[in-house]
């Protein structure tokens, strides 16, 4: 530990690629930060990711897409993009007018499908990939590889083929052994993972005895879900030497720190944002005050010091 | 950073002016730049109900920086029977005003329909009070508990439908309108989806400019999460889809542009 006086330094290194501290915002809660410029300084950001972005426009699912949940939410959106094209023209420019990394998340119904965009990708000025493999909301969303090692594996090692940018693989929460989807990933190429995407769930109206989605399904993220994630980012850290990023009911900063304590060099904050559009501010700022209350100089001397 | 933030209102005032129907008076600057038609996330103080409520604006004070909601408690244990619970002096978060309002300048010189159904006739009183035409207020309501009746009656001509029949016309505020023999040049409405979808085909056969104020379950309420999409006519430039957000592209749409 460094002495309690000396500034902390927030900076951490994802696969090589550096982010001024360890906060981003979790894919489909930020679209790409046009729409939360009145809350939110984007250069205080380590990195925005966006909303997954598809080789084509897709519409998504029926509304209603989300139900409100003891503490969390649900929702079924099911990946409504703009598609590639539109998105490179005007979501990326957009962007780079900050200084913040851009994660670009990416889902698709096939290997060619994210073949097909990761390539797209290759030849923009954007930082990161993160392969959404763990939609629970559109049946070919990704999910039918995220669910399998042996797939998640190959649509791994089929996108890195094509990538210029390091690839996160996000992982869904939906499996028995989350250990061993981190090292499948692992062993197809990818240059870190991201976890947890949000848990299958189902609400029902018993008053007019209807499903609340019109998807039935729904994926539950918020608080209620924190201490699962935390508990699969600690095993996702034990099976793998890559890098992580925690996202799953991070609310606070004190979330945040759990998280990296667990084992995630950084973390993704996504449905806080609806609470408290600004709430990722408060997490730097919150994770920087924990460093200098426990003298830490940087973020990596606490990753994954839980004893 | 911009204007817009997440604020904490303060309760200037809360009565029950119909059997599960609150009237609630909040102090915030959003009263500034508040118009007709336009939305507040309001947030209850339990912490395990993340989502904002979203709330049509009633009345605009702007001299007080006060906005008044109307709205309907939808249960029990819900956010809105939080809301209903609350006493002056009391505080909650807001985010205001949200989405566009009803486009006030289509009017000018023009005959009116203002129409409200259910709990979407509080948003029809500022309307009222802010348009400068001929107005025919077409309000709709389940019985005879006929809220902000006297208001409306201070700004316009009201007609009144009801359900059973207890007040006005029996029936929904198309039937008032037939009943009444009333014709207008534009229309304004908000209610609930049935209502509006009648609307739309009446608006259809005559011929008249009509605007529509939908509702959808909503999430981050300023147009990020996708989750209050309707269907439109055309692909929409934004989403490159045919879907537009209700929170930032509406809540109010010209009625030919959206399917409902």
């Amino acid at each position: 530990m460094n002495k309690m006086n000396q500034n902390p330094c927030l900076e951490v290194n994802i696969a090589g690629v550096t982010w001024k501290n360890p906060v981003t915002v979790a894919s489909g809660t930020f679209a790409s930060g046009a729409e939360y410029t009145d809350f939110v300084d984007l250069n205080r950001l380590g990195a925005v990711t966006t909303k997954g972005v598809a080789s084509i426009p897709w519409a998504g699912n029926p509304t209603p897409r989300v139900a409100e949940t003891h503490s969390g939410m649900m929702n079924a959106v099911g990946l409504q993009n703009p598609g590639i094209d539109l998105f490179c023209k005007r979501d990326i420019p957009f962007l780079r007018q900050f200084d913040t990394k851009i994660v670009v998340n990416v889902c698709g119904k096939s290997e060619e499908d994210y073949c097909e965009t990761v390539e797209r990708l290759a030849g923009e000025d954007v930082d990161m990939l993160e392969i959404n493999i763990s939609c629970p909301n559109v049946k070919e969303g990704g999910i039918a590889f995220g669910q399998n090692p042996k797939a998640a594996e190959e649509i791994t090692r089929a996108v890195k083929r094509y990538a210029k940018q390091p690839v996160i693989m996000k992982l869904s929460p939906n499996v028995t052994d989350i250990g061993e989807m981190a090292r499948a990933v692992e062993a197809g190429g990818a240059d870190a993972v991201s976890l947890i995407n949000t848990i299958t769930g189902m609400k029902i109206d018993i008053n007019r005895r209807k499903f609340l989605l019109a998807n039935r399904t729904g994926g539950l993220s918020g608080p209620a879900i924190h201490p699962v994630a935390v508990r699969m980012v600690y095993e996702a850290a034990r099976a793998v030497k890559l890098p992580i990023i925690g996202m799953g009911g991070i609310f606070s900063a004190e979330d945040a720190i759990e998280m990296i304590l667990a084992g995630a060099t950084a973390v993704s904050v996504g449905t806080a944002n609806f609470h408290n559009p600004s709430v990722t501010m408060e997490i730097v700022d919150g994770i920087e005050a924990y460093m200098r209350k426990y003298g830490f100089g940087t973020v990596g001397e606490m990753v994954g010091i839980v004893e | 950073m911009g204007e817009r933030k997440r604020e904490t209102a303060v309760v200037v005032s809360q009565e029950e002016i119909a059997d599960g129907i609150f009237s609630m008076r909040i102090r915030t600057d959003a009263a500034e730049n508040a118009a007709p038609g336009q939305f507040i996330s309001m947030y209850t103080n339990d912490p395990s109900k993340l989502l904002p409520r979203p709330i049509s604006i009633c009345e605009i004070e702007k001299e007080n920086r006060v906005l008044r909601v109307v709205y309907r408690v939808t249960g029990e244990k819900t956010g809105t029977e939080l809301f209903s619970r609350m006493k002056e002096g009391d505080t909650l978060p807001i985010i205001a005003p949200l989405g566009n309002g009803f486009p006030l300048d289509r009017a000018e010189g023009k005959t009116a329909f203002l129409i409200g159904g259910g709990i979407g006739v509080p948003p029809i009183l500022e309307l009222a009070k802010q348009l400068h035409c001929k107005k025919q207020i077409v309000a709709g309501y389940r019985d005879s508990q006929t809220f902000l009746r006297r208001e409306f009656e201070q700004n316009g001509e009201l007609y009144i439908s009801t359900e059973d029949g207890s007040v006005g016309t029996k029936g929904n505020v198309l039937d008032a309108i037939r009943e009444n023999n009333l014709r207008a040049d534009i229309i304004y409405a908000c209610g609930p989806t049935p209502m509006l979808r009648a609307i739309k085909k009446y608006a259809g056969e005559e011929k008249v400019e009509c605007y529509l104020s939908l509702e959808e379950r909503m999430a981050c309420g300023i147009g990020a999460c996708l989750a209050c999409v309707c269907r439109t006519m055309e692909k929409d430039s934004h989403s490159n889809v045919n879907n537009k957000r209700i929170c930032k592209d509406g809540p109010v749409f010209l009625s030919t542009e959206v399917e409902i």
